[in-house]
Parts: structure tokens; sequence; C-alpha cells
């Protein structure tokens, strides 16, 4: 203990583990996909709006597996209600100071536009036979809404978590203000890679998915550009990756940071191939950073 | 309002005899850890280790032996809550089951706490974890119920030497400068308080009489809120968020870029 690099040495883990690790992932992609999807909706043109639909219905799904794996990982599941409803008192329970209890608010609020959003694109590509939900889609007036302020929750849920990593006293997460940062551009890294996976296999050739490919090398180069940036602000702590945790670091960073760039530089000629090939080791490298964050700290 | 109460550890009259320990397992109700085997450190007579959900006290025996083992110096230090008057626990709970007491101390309200463990990583100290039984975060009450019924904490009171000393926080400063100073005069100059003044997170309703490094105590030279990263942290992935964003709006306005309808390599 003498010569711990910060005073974050002499804390507890809060013993997060792989349900955390996979919330972080999932969040991401939820808030991500939306986010983008709501781009596309506000900004895109209108023969793209397929692919916005892919973004809805990837980050419906996502937050309800979110929701499920925050509430088996609490100590007393039964009680998740706690974060919104004071237990003693029975008002509303928030803190603006507390990341983790802004989180449970927006993460409600996020699914609750999700499901909108997401019964909008069913109800637009006929797959329910409601069609007055597809004024959940912009642009109609409430669709304008919800995707608005959906969009907005979307990058709270998948930059927050980086951020409550933050606020804590624990090696690595508070040695840094930047894990919100790398979150939230990791998010849009990995949930634009799952869109152009699922575009590729469900055979879409709309001319937004080469604007999201061309966005997806751009966010993989900030997102080096961000985490060198973590690095470097580490200063000193950077010692606690000077193991294993620190080698799967470098293959999240060469895996799918380093070689999605290499690949679009080199433009390869079978660029199917080269497509999926990026998606899949980008979301696999989105996976392995949340779990060195997260098992990183934890085993000091 | 009562007047803010609190502990003055005396570490250099401490002698390890663990009373404060037990006092505290007994009046708390605590249960025991391995299902009551005995499991011992192996290196040290501390065979606690820490502080955690099932134990609220633990007396830490720092060995100070060189490799000749010619001469050497064990300091014993009984570690608890420090009920910081700014707490991190307090500051991040979710469910408001972290509450300042009247007596200006920290308790977690089990019945409400719905076992998040955002406070576990919280406490600059490391104080606080699970309790396997109840399955939600604990630590030292300060024997909040003895003390709404007019009675000291046990631990401060089981403490045979009165390494413990229980009182009013304006009390236990007076005291504790006494003791420095006769420390000092007695020739111990290395003696000094850790935690008594505002400095250090507002001041610790429990601080400590030290003979050496804080470090060597295991005690964290520079504890902090958690809250310093939140105005950073947020403004930082706001920025993150608004280049995604920029990034995001540019690609999809750049219609003349991509009109082909296929998606490039």
């Amino acid at each position: 203990m003498n010569d711990a690099p910060s005073s974050t040495w002499f804390t507890t883990g809060p013993h997060w583990g792989w349900y955390i690790a996979l919330y972080f992932f999932f969040g991401g992609l939820a808030g991500g996909s939306y986010f983008l999807a709501a781009l596309i909706d506000l900004f895109g043109r209108r023969e793209d709006r397929p692919l916005a639909h892919l973004g809805y219905y990837v980050a419906f799904p996502c937050v309800a597996v979110s929701g499920l794996l925050l509430t088996v990982d609490l100590g007393k599941p039964l009680r998740f209600w706690h974060m919104l409803i004071e237990s003693n008192t029975y008002r509303p329970m928030f803190k603006y100071w507390s990341p983790m209890s802004i989180g449970s608010w927006v993460l409600l609020t996020f699914g609750l536009f999700t499901l909108a959003s997401f019964l909008g694109a069913l109800a637009e590509e006929d797959r329910i036979p409601w069609p007055a939900l597809r004024k959940l889609r912009a642009p109609a007036a409430p669709g304008l809404v919800v995707e608005l302020l959906g969009g907005i929750s979307g990058f709270y849920v998948a930059s927050y978590t980086g951020v409550l990593l933050g606020v804590t006293n624990r090696p690595i997460w508070s040695d840094t203000p930047l894990l919100g940062m790398l979150f939230v551009v990791s998010a849009a890294s990995t949930s634009a890679a799952l869109m152009i996976l699922v575009a590729h296999r469900s055979a879409l050739t709309l001319p937004g998915l080469a604007d999201l490919h061309r966005m997806e090398r751009w966010v993989v180069a900030f997102e080096l550009l961000v985490f060198i940036a973590v690095v470097v602000s580490l200063g000193p702590v950077l010692s606690a990756w000077l193991n294993g945790w620190g080698l799967l670091l470098l293959i999240v960073v060469a895996m799918g940071m380093i070689a999605p760039l290499f690949l679009a530089w080199r433009r390869s000629p079978i660029r199917d191939v080269s497509m999926s090939t990026t998606a899949i080791l980008v979301l696999i490298a989105g996976f392995l950073l949340r779990v060195v964050i997260v098992f990183s700290s934890e085993r000091i | 309002m009562a007047e803010p109460m609190g502990f003055f550890t005396d570490t250099t009259v401490c002698i390890g005899c663990k009373a404060c320990e037990v006092a505290c397992k007994q009046w708390n109700q605590l249960p025991s850890a391995n299902g009551g085997l005995n499991t011992l450190s192996g290196d040290s007579y501390d065979n606690t280790r820490r502080l955690d959900g099932i134990h609220w006290r633990h007396v830490k025996f720092i060995e100070q032996f060189p490799e000749s083992r010619q001469d050497g110096r064990w300091l014993l230090m009984s570690d608890v809550c420090k009920h910081c008057v700014h707490a991190g626990c307090l500051e991040v709970c979710p469910t408001g089951a972290i509450i300042r007491t009247e007596f200006d101390t920290v308790v977690i309200q089990s019945n409400a706490c719905n076992g998040c463990r955002d406070c576990i990583g919280a406490c600059p100290f490391g104080v606080i974890d699970i309790n396997p039984v109840s399955n939600t975060a604990q630590k030292c009450t300060l024997c909040y119920d003895r003390l709404q019924g007019g009675l000291e904490p046990a631990c401060s009171k089981a403490c045979p030497t009165k390494s413990i000393q229980f009182g009013t926080i304006r009390e236990l400063h007076t005291k504790a400068q006494a003791r420095v100073e006769q420390l000092h005069q007695a020739g111990e100059n290395r003696a000094y308080l850790y935690g008594a003044d505002e400095k250090m997170l507002g001041g610790l309703n429990s601080f400590y009489l030290l003979v050496d490094k804080p470090e060597v105590y295991r005690l964290p030279p520079d504890p902090k809120l958690p809250s310093r990263n939140l105005v950073p942290g947020s403004l930082y992935a706001l920025l993150g968020a608004i280049m995604v964003g920029l990034g995001g709006i540019f690609n999809f306005r750049n219609r003349s870029a991509s009109q082909s309808g296929e998606p490039r390599p």
C-alpha cells in the first residue's frame, strides 16, 4: 500500500461482474442504435427509413435485456423499484448528482421511447395491424417528439455508465474523467457495426448503408483517439494494466480500432466480407473493452 | 439536531485485544464468517483482515519488522466507518437507503437498500460491503440504536485502554489535540491527527491519532468524494456525443458522396 499510485487503491470493489459488463454492452447498443436511427430519421433520406427501423428493432430488445440484467444483479432484485420510489415515504427518488439515480429514471423513460419507436417501425412496415401507430414515427409530430427525446435519452444511456464508474473511488474508473466519453463513442461504433451487420444479413441495399459504413470508420478513428486520451489521463495508474488485462486491452485496440481502420484503408476487393468482418470485430472488441474496464478494476 | 457525535481512536494505546470487534459483533448480531469455521490469515495475528458487511470493526495489525528481526514494532489500529461529514456513500446511494442521522452519523437502512453496491465503490476508505445474510450493503451505524437510547456504542464501551473514545466531536477534538501535544512533549514527534480537520471530506466523525504515514495504516492519504468526476465526466461524455452526432449528421446529410445505392467498401 505504501507505493499505491492513487488513493483509489485503498477502496473495495463493488463486485460488479458479468451482469454489469453485459449491461454496459447492451445498454450501449440500445442507446447507440436508437441515437443512430433517430439521426437517420431526422437528417437522412426518406428511402433510408428501413435502416432506421433496424436501429429501433435493435434498441428495444437491448433495453429490455438491460433492465433484466440490472435487476438480477441487485442483492435484492424485488427491490428494484427502490431506485425510483423512496421505499419509506413512497415519494419519487431522484438525485441529480447520482449517475445511478438519474440513470434509473432515464433507462425507464428510454425504454418507453424505444417501445414507441419499435411499435412505430413495425406499424410502418405493416407487421402489426395498427396503422395509427405510424404516428410514432417522424415526421408525424408525436414521432418527432419521441425520436428527439429518445435520441437524447439514448445518448445518456450509452454514456452514463462510464460517468457512473468515474463517480466512485475505484482504481482506473475514478482515475480518469474520460470513461463516459469512451463509452458513448464505443456505443456508437458497436451500434453502427451491429446495424451494418444486420442490414448485410438481411440483404438490404440502401444508400444510407454506405453513409453508416463511412460513419463507422469515422467513429472508430475517433474512438482510438479517445482511448489514447484515456491512457494518457491515467498517468501512473496505468501500472494497473501491466498484466493480462493490459494484454487483452491491446487485443481490443488491435481488433476493434486498428484492424477496422486498416481494412477500410486497404479497400478489400471482397467488400461484403470486409464489411461483415469489420462489424464483427468492432462488436467483439466493444464487449471486451467493457469486460476489461469492469474486471481490471474489480481485481485490484 | 443533537450535537455531532463520533469516535476518537488513539492508536498508540491500542493493544490489539479485539474486544471492540467482539462487542460490535455481539450487539449488532453480526454473523460469523465462513460458517463459523476458523480461517487464519497465516501471516499475522490479524485474521479479520478487512472491514466488510459482517465486520464493522477491524483491528489492524501493522507489523514493521526488518529482515534481521532485531528491532521492530506493531502498529495497532481499530478501524471503523469514518462517518464522514461529506460522505461519498451517501452521495451516490440511488435508493435513499443511506441517511445522515441527528447525531451527524451515516447509517444504511437495510430495509431500504436493494444491494446495488454503488456505495461500496464510492467509499474512499473501503468500509462498506455486502452482508451475505441480508444481501444488502452494511457497515458500522455508530450504534444508532444505542445512541437513541442514550447509551454509548458497544465498541468504545468495551475498549479496555480507551483507545476508542466516544463523545461529541467538539470534546473529542479537544482531547485529541491535548493527547498529540502530550506525545510531542514526551518525544513522540510523529504523532498527528488523521481526519480531525475539515480539509478531509469536511471532517471525519471517526478520526485517528497516528504515528506513521496514513498509507502505512492502509488509509488513503488523500481521500476524495466520488462526485469530483461528475461534472468533468459528464462534459466529456457530452463532447463525445456531440462529436458522434455531428459525424452522423455530416455523414447522413452528405448525399452527394454516396448516390450509387450500394454500400462502399
